[in-house]
């Protein structure tokens, strides 16, 4: 099981990577930064990054305005 | 035998700090923040770092204040016109003269994030628009993953308090709804709740940490 965003529950498969993640998820991640256990992961490093089972995924939308 | 003197040592706190947090002050007065944007969340987490006791902050800005900045943004009629960053350092100074300010009247590049900001202890992302949030928490994650960025996300529109929140990931603390949108318009208190959410967070991380 993968955790994302203290929330969500997501089946966790072997070889899972933030990009099919965010597949399942329906998530554009334009404007998006990924965490997984406090640890920040460069966007082209998506398509690479392994989520390992029990993992602590954040997903933090950056919203306009300021 | 002597009497022992069980009075604490009394801190040496200028007045002004005197009803803050027993011990902050010592703390405070040697940290660094930077502040990348003097806008809506910058010129109020400005404000409240100061009022807190921060001995330094590093501003960078390249805007000029206008009309339409003053529905929420730590500034006056008077200051219509001028840079805000210069601005905003004449208010800081008017609260605490001592705070050291090291200020840059330039647009943050990624390039520039390095050089302006490599002796701060925390930044703080106050910018307005997502996509330079967006590169500013890229860029400081990979050059500085040991030092907290604590940013600003979703403060759009009224109400909706119970929806703001602090989200902490390692080094990276977003406060916000991380989805309202600019059509709902921007409202002095909600944005001024966020940015203040964020001096808070930087507060107690310099304290506690």
């Amino acid at each position: 099981m993968v955790i994302v965003n203290q929330r969500d529950k997501i089946e966790w498969k072997e070889g899972m990577t933030v990009t099919d993640l965010f597949k399942i998820m329906g998530f554009d991640y334009a404007l998006i930064t990924v965490m997984i256990n406090g640890k920040y992961i460069p966007e082209e490093d998506y398509d690479f990054t392994e989520i390992k089972d029990g993992d602590d995924v954040r997903a933090y939308h950056l919203a306009h305005g300021g | 035998m002597k009497k022992q003197n069980n009075k604490k040592k009394k801190e040496n706190v200028p007045e002004i700090f005197s009803k803050n947090v027993e011990g902050s002050y010592a703390i405070l007065k040697n940290k660094t923040v930077g502040i990348a944007g003097c806008g809506g969340l910058g010129s109020n987490i400005a404000v409240a770092l100061t009022r807190s006791g921060i001995g330094n902050l590093i501003l960078v800005d390249y805007d000029i204040i206008e009309p339409s900045n003053l529905n929420r943004q730590y500034y006056f009629q008077k200051d219509i016109g001028e840079l805000k960053a210069l601005a905003l350092a004449n208010i800081l100074k008017e609260i605490n003269p001592d705070v050291n300010l090291e200020v840059h009247i330039q647009e943050l590049k990624p390039k520039d994030v390095s050089k302006i900001f490599k002796n701060v202890d925390i930044l703080m992302e106050a910018f307005d628009k997502a996509e330079s949030k967006k590169w500013l928490i890229d860029t400081w994650c990979q050059k500085f993953p040991d030092k907290p960025i604590i940013c600003g996300s979703g403060m759009s529109g009224i109400g909706k308090t119970d929806m703001l929140k602090v989200n902490t990931s390692g080094n990276l603390i977003v406060c916000g709804d991380q989805f309202s949108t600019l059509k709902e318009g921007l409202s002095a208190a909600r944005v001024a709740i966020v940015a203040n959410m964020q001096a808070n967070e930087a507060v107690n991380l310099l304290i506690n940490k």
